[in-house]
């Protein structure tokens, strides 16, 4: 410490020479200029990106907006139309909604099963590993969306496997009981990243912690009960957290396999789909920024609620 | 590789609930083997039926085509007015832009928050930090807006500005995290020597960062690879579209008559990040267990 304030002494005794000649700005801006030429790109992004667009979107979504004729203020017509008026809101919400609370705790049970099982020092534990993470890393891509309507089809792979055994299987697609299930098991097939970061989770446990259960006679599940699950808490919560978040925002596989639609009958209408459609393909845009802060709003205190409620089966160690 | 047989050396005493009998590793294996199995079954299908003829596409659900046949990729490549060609090139454009864009800006970004003292640093940083939790869809629209009036709908400017500007605050987050592990001697002794803060960055903390910075651009580029909303919005013309498009075009235009183009130029879409996979694997698994990012 005393080696670092001795070399900042020294080179603020160099820096003072010049500016002395040159004033008071030029002392501030040879003190604190620096930080904020590095920062300039992500100031101009902030301001220009984030910080304005949010502001302007936030007005925006009190107007009636159709990107051709200026804006014109509605009050709060847009919200009262979402609460009361709007059908597809609400279908919307029911999809998103039931696809969180499906495809999340599927996605994480699979994830930590599979982690559980590679962690025990199971040979040829990368290959493995690289297998079950190669989906989640393509998943977000247009050719599995396609690929997975044509496995659900009802022509398609998965009943061509079915009726191997004997069973006709639906057409999933095009059945708004069953389509939603085909996202579902598209978003659990993308169990890896979640399973990588339980596995670092697992690493942490020290392995004395077991040694001296199982002297105590602690069986091997119990040992998972007491052990194992609660140190592993805050690595479940961050994992639901991100994948919840995650789910609420989920729109390309909804979009190319209803083609865009949300059918059958608003089955796969997920939130974000709805908000594009009515943004670029009705272009009510301020409608659309209304929707937008209801999905915020909803993230938000989700995200509140899961942070408030942590605290009583999230464990940490301090 | 000697990462698998390290693991497998070590494995006795990592290994949290003591070793298993002979069985019990029989059981596991066979488990995972079966799980390996289902979760690489629908792409190595996807792959085969890419290369098989036409008519057997939908006969068979074996992963053994009879004969291959890559006639399915010729019809794919020129099934559209514009050829996949372009949609490959487009793509390729627009993610190195990126790649370019997020490891300038946001090194730059991470380089004053970690390392250089000025005022206001603590509330920019968390400032920063607090972008990191607002979901895009709250800047979509007036982001629209404004890329719109100024003329850049149908070019990739709006895919790609933005990442000049730092927009993906989350890799500045990874970097500061980085850069903060780098002995704050070498930045005094340079300093001593009479090295700008510019210096410092440039021929100190960049060399020394590689690692991260090459996480960050691996994850920018399949990232803006894959990305499909984007493109979808800000681009109309089918010279500017990118592969995520190009494929999603071809769908709709040739719903149930040419899915072993369709399977072919798919495949081809998964290449690069695949390519990207194999090679950086190791990277991209530390990339997630040691911050978290997803996907």
């Amino acid at each position: 410490m005393a080696a670092v304030q001795d070399s900042a002494v020294v080179v603020g005794a160099g820096a003072q020479v010049r500016p002395a000649a040159q004033g008071r700005w030029a002392s501030i801006w040879a003190k604190h200029g620096a930080g904020y030429m590095f920062l300039l790109p992500w100031l101009i992004g902030f301001f220009g990106l984030t910080l304005g667009p949010a502001v302007a979107s936030l007005y925006l979504s009190f107007t009636s907006f159709d990107l051709i004729r200026a804006p014109e203020w509605v009050g709060t017509a847009n919200y009262v139309r979402i609460a009361t008026a709007d059908p597809k809101f609400a279908a919307a919400m029911q999809v998103t909604f039931l696809y969180v609370v499906l495809s999340v705790p599927f996605k994480l049970s699979f994830a930590l099963l599979v982690a559980i099982l590679l962690d025990r020092g199971v040979r040829g534990l990368t290959v493995y590993r690289a297998i079950f993470y190669l989906p989640s890393l393509l998943g977000g891509s247009v050719a599995i969306a396609v690929l997975w309507r044509q496995l659900f089809a009802g022509d398609g792979l998965i009943n061509s496997l079915l009726a191997q055994f004997g069973i006709e299987g639906p057409s999933w697609i095009s059945h708004p009981n069953y389509s939603i299930w085909t996202l579902v098991v598209l978003s659990v097939w993308q169990f890896g990243s979640p399973m990588i970061i339980f596995l670092a989770g697992l690493r942490q446990i020290p392995t004395d912690m077991y040694e001296a259960a199982s002297l105590d006679g602690a069986s091997k599940f119990r040992q998972f009960y007491k052990i194992t699950l609660p140190l592993l808490t805050p690595v479940i919560f961050f994992n639901a957290v991100v994948q919840t978040i995650d789910a609420f925002k989920a729109f390309t596989p909804a979009f190319i396999i209803s083609g865009g639609t949300g059918g059958p009958i608003n089955s796969t209408l997920f939130y974000t789909l709805y908000l594009y459609q009515e943004a670029f393909g009705n272009f009510r845009m301020g409608y659309a920024s209304a929707l937008a802060w209801i999905l915020v709003l909803i993230i938000a205190l989700f995200t509140a609620f899961s942070f408030l409620t942590s605290r009583y089966w999230v464990h940490y160690d301090d | 590789m000697t990462d698998a047989i390290m693991s497998s050396v070590t494995a006795p005493s990592s290994a949290p609930l003591g070793r298993r009998g002979p069985l019990g590793s029989v059981l596991v294996h066979a488990g995972l083997i079966a799980a390996s199995i289902a979760m690489l079954y629908p792409l190595l299908w996807m792959i085969s039926a890419s290369v098989r003829p036409e008519d057997e596409i939908f006969a068979s659900t074996s992963l053994w085509p009879s004969s291959i046949d890559f006639a399915s990729y010729l019809r794919g490549w020129f099934g559209l007015d514009v050829s996949f060609g372009r949609f490959f090139w487009n793509s390729l454009v627009v993610s190195v832009l990126t790649v370019i864009g997020n490891v300038v800006a946001c090194s730059l970004a991470a380089y004053a928050f970690a390392r250089l003292r000025f005022a206001g640093r603590n509330f920019w940083f968390a400032i920063m930090l607090g972008t990191l939790m607002i979901p895009y869809h709250v800047t979509l629209i007036p982001q629209y807006v404004l890329f719109l009036n100024l003329g850049w709908v149908n070019t990739f400017l709006p895919l790609v500005v933005p990442k000049f500007l730092a927009s993906d605050a989350f890799f500045i987050f990874l970097m500061v995290q980085f850069f903060r592990g780098i002995p704050r001697e070498l930045d005094e002794a340079a300093m001593m020597d009479g090295c700008g803060a510019w210096r410092i960055y440039w021929k100190i903390m960049l060399p020394l960062s590689l690692p991260v910075l090459a996480t960050a651009a691996i994850f920018s580029f399949i990232w803006t690879w894959d990305d499909f909303f984007g493109p979808l919005i800000y681009l109309n013309d089918m010279n500017t579209y990118t592969i995520q498009l190009g494929l999603r075009t071809f769908v709709d235009s040739s719903s149930t008559s040419d899915w072993g183009g369709l399977f072919a130029m798919s495949t081809l879409s998964l290449v690069p990040v695949f390519f990207f996979f194999l090679f950086f694997q190791r990277l991209l698994i530390e990339g997630i267990a040691t911050t978290g990012m997803k996907r």
